[in-house]
């Protein structure tokens, strides 16, 4: 697949106008932990994934899951952006009677593959899909998208057993590490590290990147679809708010 | 009359169904041996998934699996299934409408021993509160063995309610037909309603029984649904009887008891009396014991028939005196 960095950084920029402008327009909602994902999401969705916006529900198409649901204007943006759905409708993201709810939902959503927002949810469901593929001989792959904060819940260390244990191989998960909780920094509010020597224990393999630059992100990519036995975490360090100068790290 | 608890007719269930339909998996949380999923392990291997000690995660690996056009049978202890993972059969199944199955077993009181921790007496409750759920209770063997095939052909997240002890068998007859939200008329009565689920519909009947040599006609209606509820058998059957009384091995708040209370109230007003357990956790025991310690034998259920009939005898007289329909005789007081 394509993997034209510049093509790529243009989309991300289209990507971010609109998820500020959606996020204005609503007055309300998550701006920080959309922006720090966009990089990971525009590699995943322009260039990695098999998905096709005139058939959302393909059965052969690789999975995507944002397990960190209030990240759905990021999701929106660059579903809008891929033509799961017109642009116009991103200004009606969390209005009355809208396709796009405040979290994702695959009821209202074309291209959303699970309903998510409450979180730590969704590895237990990626594992689902995963194993699913397995059963059937298909051979297509579970992403998924992780907040660093959502690691405090227990049920993503379940599922994270689970993974190991079913030897997951097709499963993909990437944790946003932005190092921001709602209440504070996650290091004073519940410290989450080491992330990645906690995966690695847990029988993951684990690779660490810059969650901004493409081509970290595609290498990343390309070793976990080389590593056979085991599920990949790719943990992205990122910068909530990023692009935005007066939201960074924020 | 055969005897076998409602979990082992499961086991025997999912074996059948995953011979005919290769999208049938099952998942367990450790407790295969007890809910009888061990049984479908041991058939089919490769479509059998255990999460280990995680209901969490065995409800969420289920809805991942739908997703994908398996229909997956999650089973653990309903204390497990329905509380411990409530908010994942919410969020992560009936939110999105999955086809998810969730078997729990060992509910109510008659889990015995294990004592009040492991004794489910909200699932109903829970369960019956969500958008988008169907919540089944079979009474015997034939009905699970029936229910766990309608639910494997209906689309959308169904919970089914088993229990640990042995109950008798009483829908072995020819003409038993199970359909989803369709009540079963067991009896025919005239003088009371007595709706029963899951194992105290064998009480009823042998409540129903006694009452008839006491010369108390009573209806039995097996309520194996609970949502959706057959309102029209409830109040077919409560506008001829004008009494009703509910038997469920369940907390008499937010179950079968209530879901008939909602109806009467809206659609036919009538003296409900609810058999089941008052609002209080339970103990460690035998079966039989607890079943009698915390008010649900047929003695029970004969003890609040004779009073839902006083009630609705009063009510008439009330209503003849002040000559208004019986069922809003309340209103003369407030005239």
């Amino acid at each position: 697949m394509n993997r034209d960095i510049n093509k790529l950084k243009e989309i991300a920029v289209e990507v971010r106008k609109n998820i500020i402008k959606m996020l204005t327009e609503s007055q309300s909602g998550h701006p920080g932990g959309s922006l720090s994902a966009v990089e990971i999401l525009t590699s995943l969705y322009f260039s990695e994934m098999k998905v096709d916006p005139n058939n959302p529900k393909w059965e052969d198409r690789d999975r995507f899951i944002l397990s960190k649901g209030h990240a759905a204007p990021v999701l929106y943006a660059v579903l809008a952006e891929k033509g799961f759905f017109d642009k116009s409708e991103l200004m009606t993201l969390r209005k009355i009677d809208s396709n796009l709810q405040g979290h994702p939902s695959i009821k209202n959503t074309p291209g959303v593959d699970m309903s998510t927002g409450s979180l730590g949810q969704g590895l237990s469901v990626a594992n689902g899909m995963a194993l699913a593929g397995k059963l059937d001989n298909k051979d297509y792959r579970v992403y998924i998208l992780l907040g660093d904060g959502e690691l405090e819940e227990g049920q993503v260390w379940e599922a994270a057993m689970t993974s190991a244990h079913y030897k997951l191989d097709n499963l993909t998960a990437f944790v946003d590490f932005n190092g921001l909780q709602i209440d504070g920094p996650c290091k004073d509010v519940m410290n989450v590290t080491p992330i990645a020597d906690k995966f690695r224990a847990f029988g993951w393999n684990v690779i660490e990147i810059d969650g901004h630059d493409y081509n970290q992100i595609f290498d990343a990519i390309d070793k976990a679809k080389a590593t056979k036995g085991m599920p990949t975490m790719i943990v992205a360090k990122t910068v909530k708010g990023k692009g935005v100068s007066f939201m960074e790290t924020k | 009359m055969a005897n076998l608890a409602t979990r082992e007719a499961y086991g025997k269930a999912l074996v059948e169904l995953g011979k005919e339909n290769k999208n049938i998996v099952v998942l367990d949380a450790d407790l295969s041996k007890s809910t009888k999923t061990a049984d479908f392990a041991k058939a089919f291997p490769e479509r059998f998934f255990n999460v280990g000690i995680a209901e969490a995660d065995l409800i969420g690996t289920a809805a991942g699996l739908s997703t994908c056009g398996k229909i997956p049978f999650a089973s653990t202890f309903a204390m497990f299934a329905a509380g411990r993972a409530f908010e994942q059969i919410r969020n992560s199944v009936c939110y999105p409408k999955l086809n998810v199955k969730i078997a729990a077993t060992h509910a109510g009181l008659t889990v015995g021993e294990d004592g009040a921790s492991h004794q489910s007496v909200e699932d109903i409750s829970l369960m019956r509160s969500i958008p988008n759920m169907t919540v089944i209770c079979p009474a015997d063997d034939v009905e699970t063995m029936a229910a766990i095939k309608a639910a494997s052909e209906y689309y959308g997240p169904v919970y089914i309610r088993l229990g640990r002890s042995s109950v008798p068998t009483i829908n072995d007859r020819p003409d038993y037909k199970f359909e989803i939200g369709k009540a079963v008329l067991l009896k025919e009565g005239k003088d009371v309603s007595i709706f029963a689920t899951g194992i105290m519909v064998s009480e009823a009947l042998k409540a129903a029984e006694e009452l008839q040599k006491e010369g108390i006609d009573a209806e039995v209606i097996n309520i194996h649904t609970i949502k959706p509820l057959d309102e029209e058998a409830v109040v077919n059957s409560v506008k001829k009887t004008k009494a009703a009384v509910t038997c469920e091995e369940h907390n008499i708040i937010g179950g079968l008891g209530s879901a008939v209370c909602e109806v009467v109230a809206e659609k036919c007003p009538a003296p409900v009396v609810r058999v089941g357990i008052k609002d209080t956790f339970g103990e460690s025991g035998k079966p039989a014991e607890l079943l009698k310690k915390y008010g649900l034998t047929k003695e029970d259920i004969i003890k609040a028939v004779k009073e839902a009939v006083a009630k609705s005898k009063m009510s008439a007289t009330q209503a003849k005196s002040c000559n208004i329909s019986p069922g809003w005789h309340f209103l003369s007081k407030l005239m």
